[in-house]
């Protein structure tokens, strides 16, 4: 069985007006069995409102399912003893690096996790230690958060997640209020990690060039997983993922059009060295 | 504009002060608070001042610092030494139309500028080699004895530090707000004071519906790393207490005893 598993994952929440009454229920997540396997780099892909975050809310049992279950490593969510070991199994970082830490002093932020589980002074600093090196971010240890830029600050909140030694990592948008080369250095983080220390990676995102190199991708869209598949086969559908209002790489999109306008490339190509290749099949044919 | 203001006013110093522990620091400022108030002996006086200088070298802070403090309270010290100085009874010195002076008033007026002088040297010392998260853990661990009458210490604690990491990005966004609306016709420099308050609603409502969203994201983010109270919960950096407190500690004992010593051995009399 693998790390995270939702069986029939229903989320409703009430809506209502100004003054309180019901107006409706809207299902954030609707019937939603995924399996994600251990070790493996996710990545859920959806617009503004698709319920991506809901779910990811429920993987770290922030939010309890109305309907179905939630099981990380074997356990349910719906256990609300096992609730703090559910959430140091499966970490998660938040799209606002700002509205995230809570230390003054970036050790201190990376150790906020450990304090709260408990875990001895002598083993926090070990554990502080690795985390920030795992992140790159060692070098700064004692420097103020609010003096860093936002990919710092995303990297320190990887940090302390990290040093909470969680078997899976989801993060909701983590890049969404960076700049390019924020960006960058957080997926080169995460992709070290997954590599390297074999977390599950589970990334929720609207950027699709963040996607190319996941091992699985999932797409949601009113709440229900409408794709799934690797990322090659998901951008071979390029006429559904823009129905669905989400933008498909500049290259699979460049090699969509060729193909229609009747040059014979295959589907689903994602780097440019791909389409080079295929394009140079195509002349030399 | 709003940048430039420094959180606190720590000076950073490697002295013996500097490295006390924070619980320390607060009993001996609260000591060296009372000890102000228990007599009018010039030898009380005397004891206090060759302390506070003591202090003050240790913390190899520079007098300059200490002194900056003093800008905002010389209202209060005029206001106050006046009132000692005419409304106090006694042997009359000097009369002019409605306003004597007896000596016990010239005592009085003296002695009260000297207290509140030292209140804020003596404050300031405290606040100038401690840095604000030290402070917050020396009062968590120092107030440790009232969660015994369920005084949630803790929590008021994780409040002051988490008050404090918010400063500067409030402010930041204060700044973004205030730039916001200017660009937009707002004008917060003209007009007497009535108006000059009523244009600072559309900065005020935007930074609190933020302010509430950002608590509301950090709470969840806080629960995402299973922070569920003091309970169980380690520090990275426990408070220790290290020989030079000890020492520190028997210091004060020694202070103390002085003081109390003089105040009731010159009780009622100046010199």
């Amino acid at each position: 069985m693998g790390i995270v598993k939702t069986k029939n994952l229903t989320f409703e929440y009430i809506r209502r007006d100004d003054e309180g009454n019901v107006e409706g229920v809207t299902k954030a997540v609707d019937d939603v069995s995924i399996d994600l396997k251990e070790g493996d780099f996710v990545a859920i892909l959806g617009h503004n409102g698709s319920g991506k975050s809901t779910l990811a809310k429920h993987i770290n049992a922030l939010l309890l399912p109305t309907e179905g279950s939630v099981i990380v490593d074997g356990i349910d969510t719906l256990d609300t003893d096992q609730m703090l070991k559910v959430r140091q199994t499966a970490g998660m970082v938040f799209q606002n690096p700002d509205n995230q830490i809570i230390g003054t002093v970036v050790e201190e932020e990376v150790a906020f996790g450990p304090e709260n589980m408990g875990v001895p002074t002598k083993e926090i600093w070990k554990r502080v230690e690795d985390s920030l090196k795992a992140v790159g971010m060692f070098a700064y240890r004692t420097a103020s958060p609010n003096k860093l830029s936002g990919g710092q600050k995303q990297r320190i909140a990887i940090a302390g997640i990290v040093a909470m030694k969680p078997k899976c990592i989801i993060l909701d948008e983590p890049t969404a209020m960076l700049d390019p080369k924020g960006r960058a250095e957080v997926l080169r983080v995460l992709h070290e990690l997954n590599e390297k220390e074999g977390v599950t990676i589970i990334l929720i995102t609207h950027y699709m060039e963040e996607v190319i190199e996941a091992d699985s991708v999932f797409v949601c869209d009113k709440g229900r997983i409408v794709m799934q598949g690797s990322p090659k086969e998901i951008f071979s559908h390029v006429e559904e993922l823009k129905e669905l209002r989400l933008d498909v790489p500049q290259v699979t999109e460049l090699a969509y059009e060729l193909k229609k306008a009747g040059i014979p490339i295959k589907d689903g190509i994602l780097t440019n060295e791909e389409l080079v290749r295929e394009l140079k099949n195509v002349y030399y044919r | 504009m709003l940048r430039d203001i420094t959180l606190g006013q720590y000076y950073r110093a490697n002295s013996l002060i500097h490295r006390l522990d924070p619980r320390v620091k607060l009993l001996g400022t609260l000591i060296f608070i009372i000890s102000l108030f228990l007599g009018q002996s010039i030898w009380l006086y005397a004891l206090i001042t060759v302390a506070l200088i003591a202090v003050i070298k240790l913390s190899k802070v520079p007098l300059k610092y200490i002194t900056k403090g003093m800008k905002s309270i010389v209202i209060l010290v005029i206001i106050s030494a006046a009132f000692n100085l005419f409304l106090t009874d006694g042997e009359v010195i000097f009369r002019f139309w409605k306003l004597t002076i007896t000596r016990e008033g010239i005592y009085q007026c003296v002695f009260m500028i000297i207290r509140l002088i030292y209140l804020i040297c003596g404050t300031s010392i405290m606040t100038l080699t401690t840095t604000p998260t030290n402070l917050t853990d020396g009062i968590e661990k120092g107030l440790d004895f009232l969660n015994k009458i369920k005084v949630p210490v803790h929590e008021v604690a994780m409040m002051m530090s988490i008050a404090l990491r918010f400063i500067p990005i409030l402010m930041e966004e204060t700044d973004k707000i205030m730039k916001a609306q200017m660009a937009r016709g707002a004008d917060f420099e003209s007009g007497n004071l009535v108006k000059r308050a009523k244009a600072l609603i559309p900065i005020l409502v935007p930074l609190f519906v933020s302010a509430f969203r950002r608590a509301n994201d950090l709470a969840m983010a806080m629960e995402a790393r299973c922070y569920h109270g003091s309970e169980g919960r380690t520090k990275m950096k426990p408070l220790k207490y290290k020989s030079r407190d000890h020492k520190a500690y028997i210091a004060l004992g020694v202070y103390s005893v002085l003081v109390i010593a003089i105040s009731i051995f010159m009780k009622g009399r100046f010199i």
